[in-house]
Order: structure tokens, then C-alpha cells, then sequence
């Protein structure tokens, strides 16, 4: 692990402008240190902020960036009124993993491709304009959406696929006041090779997590890794499917283990609204879905898997 | 700068405390600085689990950890869980049903399994757990979901299962105070 300097913050706007790097729950960030892939020279604490709640905000939830993992999947409201949620948290990582990595760092969560944290190898997420080896290597876990020839990782978190099929925004403070993003607009598409992985700007540091009022109908998550347990996604989806009359009323979408942010594509919902539940309306959406998808070889199946994973859901979502 | 980042926190009721290189984890300041060995060092990289020790209650991986941001805890190791004359129940029940062969993964499996219990009485679901209500009966499946974060290379994994089996049916299922 390369040197830093360590300080705490006692307050928000102490953790504000500065050029450190915030640090809280520290399961990716130090881990990432000790491979020397992140090498801040400055971190500050901010566990110390009163960041730590879940409370009802109108007719939604606030659920403060500093809520572990563990925390917002037990909540009792949040398992009431948004479980989609908790089961997305409780598909990813570890029990202490959930218990120490919080709402907001793992929206920052950084991608799980190989190359990444091998420095050894080329990548221009690491190292901007050295080269992507994931493109002909070792790729059966990377992105088949929205890739570019710069990068074709993906980002690995179930929660935010959950969040963004929720309609969630992120609430985020810098020096210059509050700002709201959509979820679904906070993480970037790789584009050139010196994207970043979201929109939060150094300075900043996210606050909270906010969800509107519990939407209509059924919630699933589902996630297809490579063990029962413990694993990141090779593909997941995050539903919320509501029939009525024998049509489809209402439904949200979103993707993990696709794309380098949680997937969303208004025009695979907008293929289910209003149509009666079938197989030859889930397969349309998955041909919208899946249009422009590619594969990489060693990811090539997962454009079937997606598929089949999707018809899957929505059998279950839409299922008397 | 800085000035070198200090700790005080309360290692098995002992008070301890850290001043020094911010880039010493829990893990490191257990076992090299206050010589708490128990706790072993698998992978380093949070996959493994035998770093688990219990801070403020919840189980974490050690080596993912700065000591420095432990200000204020109150941290728990197998040292702390029970003595060779006073096993406590889960060590007695590792040793009944030989739940390990090499023993290195063991310290992480106990103190995991022991705040897994405390989890489980407070009614936590798992991805497992049906309509995520807490499970009444805990099945295998269930169990082993909630262990998935302590890995075992020797695979005495069905006695690990055998010894948490024990404990959660002898002890009263209650809610932990």
C-alpha cells in the first residue's frame, strides 16, 4: 500500500473541497490500496457523519449514505415497501462485507474486470491510453451493452440495480450546495478511455439515497452467477411488474452484469405496457433489449443468458 | 499534514490503544501489535473470512479495515470468545463435531458463526429466506448462505454446519438484548 495521510471528519463540510479521498466503509477502497490500483494520498474519514439513517421522506425513503448494506436490507420498511431492494443487497458480496460497506460507497463501487486490478496488464480504466486487454482476453464476465473499444467492464453491484429500477436519485453535497441525480444517470458509460466510472466530482461526497413512494406491483430480483453464493453477477435483473385486467400496467427494468452502469432502456418497458403477459411479449422485449448487443467471445453467452433470464422474470412477475 | 492518525478502542474488554502508520489494518494491529494470533490472515482480500472479527456487535473482515477508523470500538476475537477452560458454545460444538482438519480457517468460522446467530435472532433475512421475513427454522441452505463469507479449503464444511446446527437448537431463540 502506497503512504497517505489520514484524517477524520467531525462535519460535513469539513469532508467538503478537499482533495482527499472520502473513505467509509473501506471494503473496496483498501482493498484496491493494497493492490496499489488506488493510490490516494489522502483519505478522510467519514464515519463520523450523521449520515447513518433511514427515514421516511413523504411518501418515499431517505436512506443516508452511511447505512451499511446490512442495515438497509433488514430494515423493516424498506423490506416492506421496496424489497426488491433488500434482495438485491442480500444476492451481493458477504455478511461482513454488508455489514461494514455502506449505501453510498457502494454506488462507487469499481469495476471487478481482472485487468483492472492486474497491473501488469493494459487498461485505460487504470491507466488512461494504455491499451484494454480485457478486449481479446480473458472477457466471459464483461460487458455486452453500451461498451466502447476503451473499456468493456462492467459495474459489479446488485444494489444499484435494484436502485435504479426503483426510480432512486442520489443526493449528492459538495462546496457549492446540494445536488440531485437520477440513479440511472449517476454511473457513465466508458466512452473514452478517461471516463470515470460516475458523475461524482472530486470534493463531493453522496449523502443520500432517496426512493419515491413504493411502486405498483410485483418486485424480483433475480441473480444467475457462477455459485449459489458469494459472487458477482453474470447477469441480474431488478423487476417491478404490475398485471392488471390481464395486462401489463406497470413496469421497471434494470440490469446488472451488462453494462458499466446499471442498465435501463425505456423502450423494453414501453414493449410490456399494455400488452397481455406471453412469451411472444417477452421475447420482443428481449430482442429490444439485446439489440445492439455484443459479445467479446468469452462473454458471448451471455446475450442468451440474458434472454432466457429475462423471460424467466417476467413469467414469475407476471404469473397469477 | 496530519498529524499521525491515533485510536483508542476496547479490545476483549481490554482497553488498547494505536498510534502510527495509517496503513495498519485491524488485522495487522490484532496479531503484530497486540499479539491476538487467533485471528488469522488468509487472503487479505476480504474473500476468505479468516480475518472475521466482531466489532460493535457485527462480524467485518479485519484486513479490509484501518485500525485508525476504529476510534471508539469495541472489538471481539476468538481470544475474546471463550478460554481453553471456558469454551464457549460454538467452540465446544467445533470441537464435538470436528468441524475443521487444518484449523486455519477456524477463529474467522466461530466469530462469523457467533454474530451469525445474533443475526439470525434479530430476524435478518437472507437471499435465501422466503418473503424475507427471518426464518423460523433455519435450514441448511440457509445456514450455509449465511456462511458464505468464511471459506474452508480442507471442506469440513457439512461438521461446521453439524456444530452451528447444535448450538442454535440448544440455545433458547431469543431476541439478543
Amino acid at each position: 500500500m502506497r503512504e497517505f495521510t489520514y484524517s477524520r471528519a467531525a462535519s460535513l463540510d469539513q469532508a467538503l473541497g478537499t482533495h482527499a479521498r472520502p473513505i467509509a466503509g473501506a471494503t473496496n477502497l483498501v482493498d484496491l490500496m493494497k493492490l496499489e490500483v488506488e493510490t490516494p494520498d489522502a483519505l478522510i474519514d467519514i464515519t463520523r457523519l450523521d449520515l447513518s439513517r433511514i427515514e421516511r421522506a413523504g411518501d418515499g425513503v431517505r436512506i443516508g449514505a452511511l447505512v451499511p448494506n446490512a442495515d438497509c436490507a433488514a430494515d423493516p420498511l424498506i423490506r416492506r415497501h421496496w424489497p426488491v431492494l433488500s434482495s438485491a443487497i442480500l444476492a451481493g458480496a458477504s455478511p461482513q462485507l454488508r455489514n461494514k460497506a455502506t449505501t453510498g460507497g457502494n454506488l462507487c463501487q469499481r469495476t471487478r474486470c481482472g485487468y483492472f486490478t492486474d497491473l501488469s496488464t493494459c487498461c485505460n480504466k487504470r491507466t488512461p491510453g494504455s491499451g484494454c486487454d480485457a478486449l481479446k482476453g480473458v472477457n466471459h464476465n464483461h460487458a455486452i451493452l453500451g461498451t466502447s473499444d476503451a473499456c468493456i467492464a462492467t459495474y459489479p453491484g446488485d444494489m444499484a440495480v435494484a436502485l435504479a429500477a426503483l426510480d432512486a436519485c442520489v443526493q449528492i453535497q459538495g462546496p457549492d450546495g446540494m445536488r440531485q441525480v437520477p440513479l440511472r444517470e449517476f454511473h457513465r458509460l466508458p466512452g473514452t478511455a478517461e471516463a470515470p466510472d460516475n458523475v461524482l466530482q472530486p470534493g463531493e461526497i453522496i449523502t443520500a439515497v432517496t426512493l419515491p413512494a413504493p411502486p405498483p406491483g410485483r418486485q424480483i430480483y433475480r441473480k444467475v452467477r457462477e455459485r449459489s453464493s458469494y459472487a458477482f453477477a453474470l447477469v441480474s435483473i431488478a423487476a417491478v411488474i404490475k398485471v392488471e385486467s390481464g395486462l401489463i400496467s406497470h413496469a421497471r427494468l434494470a440490469f446488472g452484469g451488462l453494462a458499466h452502469k446499471p442498465w435501463h432502456d425505456p423502450a423494453v418497458e414501453a414493449a410490456l405496457i399494455g400488452q397481455p403477459p406471453g412469451q411472444a411479449v417477452f421475447q420482443r422485449a428481449a430482442d429490444i433489449l439485446l439489440k445492439d448487443a455484443r459479445g467479446f467471445g468469452g462473454n458471448n453467452f451471455k446475450i442468451p443468458l440474458t434472454r432466457r433470464t429475462l423471460a424467466a422474470v417476467l413469467i414469475e412477475a407476471t404469473r397469477d | 499534514m496530519p498529524d499521525t492518525p491515533q485510536a483508542r478502542l476496547v479490545v476483549n474488554g481490554t482497553p488498547r490503544s494505536f498510534a502510527g502508520d495509517p496503513r495498519r489494518t485491524l488485522l495487522d494491529f490484532l496479531r503484530l501489535d497486540l499479539g491476538l494470533t487467533g485471528t488469522k490472515k488468509g487472503c487479505d482480500h476480504g474473500q476468505c473470512g479468516a480475518c472475521t472479527v466482531i466489532v460493535n456487535g457485527r462480524r467485518i473482515n479485519a484486513c479490509l479495515s484501518l485500525v485508525a477508523m476504529h476510534d471508539g470500538d469495541d472489538v471481539t476475537t476468538i481470544e475474546g470468545l471463550g478460554s481453553p477452560e471456558a469454551l464457549s458454545a460454538l467452540q465446544r460444538a467445533f470441537v464435538t463435531h470436528d468441524g475443521f482438519q487444518c484449523g486455519y480457517c477456524t477463529p474467522g468460522q466461530i466469530c462469523s458463526a457467533t454474530a451469525m446467530l445474533d443475526e439470525l435472532r434479530a430476524g435478518w433475512p437472507s437471499v435465501v429466506t422466503e418473503g424475507l421475513s427471518g426464518p423460523s427454522d433455519p435450514s441448511d441452505d440457509e445456514l450455509r448462505e449465511r456462511m458464505s463469507g468464511n471459506l474452508c479449503r480442507c471442506g469440513a464444511y457439512s461438521n461446521i454446519i453439524a456444530a452451528i446446527r447444535e448450538v442454535l437448537q440448544t440455545e433458547p431463540r431469543e431476541a439478543s438484548a
